[in-house]
């Protein structure tokens, strides 16, 4: 190890492009240099793929997971500094950059701290170890009797130091990482654990922040794409001369049914996209909306997977005392960034450089290359920080659109999609459709559970490129919605349980995955149902999910605590209080892809019978996420992933038409607003010596059926439709 | 024709030169001025992420032309109201109540409710709600972003 070759800081100063690295306390650091040399390891097994320490003792952490808002990069650093103990403040960052940081995966799932933490921290305790046993050479002491401080090693007896500089200082580690490396023991833990404020925020709040729309390379060029007025219309003639006036035009670029314009100022490629004179044939291949779950359950079932099957529900089932039966759906969603999406690309020698805020700049390179018949180590990708896009949004098809665009006028192009193209274009979370059955035993015990959801096939690949597949360019076919059948598989022991999805041939939209796809979608469907059981029997709703979980004492803790911290009171039935407007409560619970982070909530609602309005007040919830790497930060991931699922809930629904979608701003496409947020309150188990698992993704899995359940308690009817607008509740009070 | 017009933004007089008068604001802060604070979420006035001040007033500036802002109006941005060294009450405030996920609608909060603040002392918590009912925020931070506006009520 520790061997002199061409170190990370050579080679950064060496590639000739802008990389924007994190560090304190002045950040964004732009770093321009000239010709390449060699190149630096991004192997998975490797230290040097993970960490550098330069000559002066700060640190450089290279990580392939981003973070998309969620202060994941803060968390990260805890834990590098934890581990190798060096100051929080003497580590920069460099994330998703596809020559640099090694492949750790799609920033998705929650699973930065579970996974890419994992793996980061353990290269660290590697890195440490190496140091550690270079430090008892140098310095002549046994590694047992040597102590690290601020990145300095030193003997207990304080005699002899070294410094990591000293050590390591601009040279490679050359070494595996060490799966056996001793990782700290968790008691001893000064930085991980601790609310570390995230250190991108004061950037954020005074306008010092690079986010991908303000990123700027010499000699950009701004383009916009003009979209078809139909999703499938393919384009017969451009009219060049309707835009002939506009300023500082550069090109009108048309490739098969891509059509986009370049400016030299953004204000000019806006115009030009405005005025620009296109026909299209006419298309109409969408669904009627106002028949949409007619046309979901009539599309073909390629297949069908089961996700669990105990004993055999269909016979219990028939011959059940009692049986119950419902349908669920939820409509189909956008991801709703607030920064329509944007990525800068220059296309130049036969390579391509592409700065985007994808959550997956590697796959993101690969579907580029394909794009484009060119080999992956000729296009490189940068990850650059934008609004937070809870899934995969447009971010990699305004990459592609910059490229393209790029390619035709032989300049860096920067493309910001309009509010309109985010809406309109961005991929969507499918309609989910769930039936579900359940049979009850003369002694009043649900014997048998039985559901069949209706989704998309496909998992969590990539989603195809609009521009990709409007200039007819080579693009992957495959839907990837997402692993939209998790959760669909229930965390309750019952003596006969069948789930099963059905993967339907196609969708309307091209489908790819929300936050908690599926997760969230199917969490609701089961949740009410469970709810409706409890009903059934006359159970108390929380009590009847106790009941049921089986040899879960994690599970069965949070649900305890819940009742503790809600003041939940138990109840067999429906309170259905009178008055114009009712007051409800509503239990729920998950346990994430039934392996890992565990959530309780109770929601307090407000049913107005006469409007149908209803008001989210409260959410209590009760998470387990095991590990706790920054407890503030989780907090407000868990506010944000109620609130924005308490929007989804009672609000969001995409509108189209034959052709296309037609809600395509705020005003069509209403998001929950500031006088609408309920209060949220938080208790969080901290279990330190477990793993750390998934924080953001969870709670979205637990407010729709919350809400639902509340509402029943409220009024006594069952809203089995996400989402809870108005005139559904309004219908179901009419039809009760 | 290029066209120059003065403007006035964060206590400085300067000049942008532009094909179109009729352009936003909005391009004039970020591309001519080079500033981050405003930034672009809808270009229609719906979700307040280019929020600056005109003459203390909250303006949507993705749907204000330039021909439309007056000579002698002051224009501020997030930048004109503090820097990391320096933070004004409400940045600060932000910072303190770790007020943001992707921070991407901030700059328009901060504008919303700076302008707010110096028409309302000591808000409730439903007056804030209320006085930033037209700014989104899709993260969900907003019950931080009120307990900063409510911290920054207390200590400006």
């Amino acid at each position: 190890m520790l061997s002199a070759k061409t170190t990370r800081r050579d080679f950064l100063k060496g590639t000739g492009i802008l990389i924007v690295s994190f560090s304190l306390p002045s950040f964004p650091r732009a770093a321009f240099a000239q010709s390449a040399t060699a190149a630096k390891t991004v192997a998975l097994d490797e230290v040097d793929a993970f960490l550098a320490v330069d000559a002066k003792g700060r640190v450089t952490l290279y990580s392939g997971k981003v973070d998309l808002g969620t202060g994941t990069r803060t968390g990260l650093t805890q834990i590098v500094a934890e581990e190798l103990d060096v100051p929080f403040s003497r580590i920069d960052v460099i994330e998703g950059d596809t020559l640099l940081t090694p492949a750790q995966g799609n920033t998705w799932g929650s699973l930065s701290i579970q996974v890419g933490g994992m793996q980061i921290r353990q290269a660290s305790a590697t890195a440490r170890q190496a140091l550690l046993q270079e430090a008892a050479k140098r310095l002549d002491v046994p590694v047992a009797e040597l102590i690290v401080e601020q990145g300095t090693v030193r003997s207990r007896s304080g005699s002899k130091q070294v410094t990591y500089a000293e050590l390591i200082g601009g040279k490679n580690f050359s070494l595996k990482v060490d799966k056996q490396a001793p990782v700290k023991d968790p008691k001893t833990y000064k930085i991980v654990g601790q609310s570390v404020p995230r250190y991108d925020i004061p950037a954020k709040m005074t306008g010092q922040f690079t986010y991908m729309q303000d990123f700027k390379v010499p000699g950009m060029v701004h383009g916009r794409v003009v979209r078809p007025p139909a999703i499938g219309a393919s384009l017969q003639s451009v009219d060049e001369s309707s835009v002939k006036d506009v300023p500082g035009l550069l090109k009108v670029v048309r490739q098969g049914n891509f059509l986009g314009v370049v400016a030299e100022s953004e204000w000019g490629a806006i115009q030009a996209a405005q005025k620009l004179k296109a026909s299209w044939s006419d298309w109409q291949g969408l669904p009627d909306q106002s028949k949409l779950w007619e046309y979901v359950r009539a599309t073909k079932i390629n297949k069908d997977d089961v996700t669990s099957n105990v004993g055999d529900a269909e016979q219990a089932l028939g011959q059940a005392a009692k049986k119950i039966s419902a349908t669920y759906d939820f409509a189909i969603h956008t991801h709703g960034s607030m920064a329509p999406s944007c990525a800068v690309a220059e296309v130049k020698d036969g390579k391509v450089t592409c700065w985007s805020s994808s959550q997956s700049t590697h796959n993101l390179r690969l579907q580029l290359a394909n794009m484009l018949s060119m080999k992956e180590s000729e296009v490189r990708v940068l990850y650059v920080d934008g609004s937070g896009c809870y899934g995969r949004n447009g971010h990699e098809d305004a990459a592609a659109d910059a490229v393209l665009l790029s390619r035709a006028v032989g300049r860096p192009v920067r493309v910001q999609w309009s509010r309109e193209d985010e809406h309109g274009w961005d991929p969507k979370g499918p309609p989910t459709l769930m039936d579900l059955q359940a049979g009850i035993d003369a002694g009043g015990n649900v014997v048998a559970w039985y559901s069949q959801l209706y989704i998309p096939e496909g998992g969590g690949g990539n989603v195809k490129l609009v521009a990709a597949e409007l200039a007819g360019l080579p693009f992957e076919k495959a839907m990837a919605p997402g692993n939209v059948i998790q959760n669909t598989a229930i965390p309750y022991t019952f003596p006969n349980v069948k789930t099963v999805a059905h993967r339907l041939a196609e969708t309307p939209f091209r489908p790819s995955w929300i936050r908690a796809p599926g997760r969230m979608q199917n969490t609701y469907c089961n949740e009410c149902f469970l709810d409706e059981l409890a009903a059934a029997v006359g159970a108390d709703p929380l009590e009847f999910r106790l009941r049921h979980i089986k040899n879960d004492a994690r599970g069965t803790e949070v649900l305890e605590r819940l009742g503790r911290f809600a003041k939940w009171q138990g109840r067999s039935s429906a309170k259905t209080t009178g008055g114009e407007v009712a007051t409800g409560r509503g239990v729920t619970y998950v346990k994430y892809e039934l392996t890992r982070t565990y959530l309780g909530a109770v929601a307090d609602v407000e049913v107005n019978r006469k409007s149908g309005e209803i008001r989210v007040k409260r959410f209590a919830v009760v998470q387990d996420c095991g590990q706790i790497i920054n407890p503030d930060a989780v907090r407000n991931q868990i506010e944000g992933s109620v609130i924005q699922t308490v929007s989804r809930s009672l609000k969001e629904e995409l509108k189209f038409d034959r052709s296309r979608v037609t809600s395509l701003d705020w005003a069509s496409y209403p998001v929950l607003t500031f006088p609408e947020v309920p209060e949220v309150d938080i208790e969080l188990i901290d279990r330190p010596t477990e793993k750390p698992w998934g924080v953001a993704e969870p709670p979205a899995a637990i407010v729709p059926s919350a809400i639902s359940n509340a509402v029943f308690d409220a009024v006594g009817v069952r809203l089995r439709s996400v989402p809870f607008r108005p005139a559904k509740v309004l219908a179901a009070l009419q039809s009760a | 024709m290029p066209k120059t017009i003065p403007l006035h933004v964060n206590g400085r007089a300067t000049r942008v030169t532009v094909d179109d008068p009729e352009m936003p604001l909005l391009y004039a802060l970020r591309d001519n001025l080079g500033l981050r604070g405003p930034r672009f979420g809808c270009g229609l006035g719906q979700c307040g992420s280019c929020t600056v001040l005109i003459d203390g007033k909250p303006v949507r500036s993705c749907v204000t032309p330039l021909a439309a802002v007056e000579k002698k109006s002051k224009i501020v941005t997030l930048e004109g109201l503090g820097t990391i060294e320096h933070p004004h009450p409400l940045q600060q405030a932000f910072i303190t109540e770790q007020a943001a996920q992707c921070g991407y609608c901030i700059s328009g909060m901060i504008m919303e409710a700076a302008a707010f603040l110096a028409r309302t002392k000591n808000p409730t918590e439903a007056q804030i709600k209320q006085a930033l009912a037209h700014n989104l925020c899709r993260c969900g931070t907003y019950l931080r972003i009120a307990r900063a506006v409510k911290r920054a009520s207390v200590s400006a």
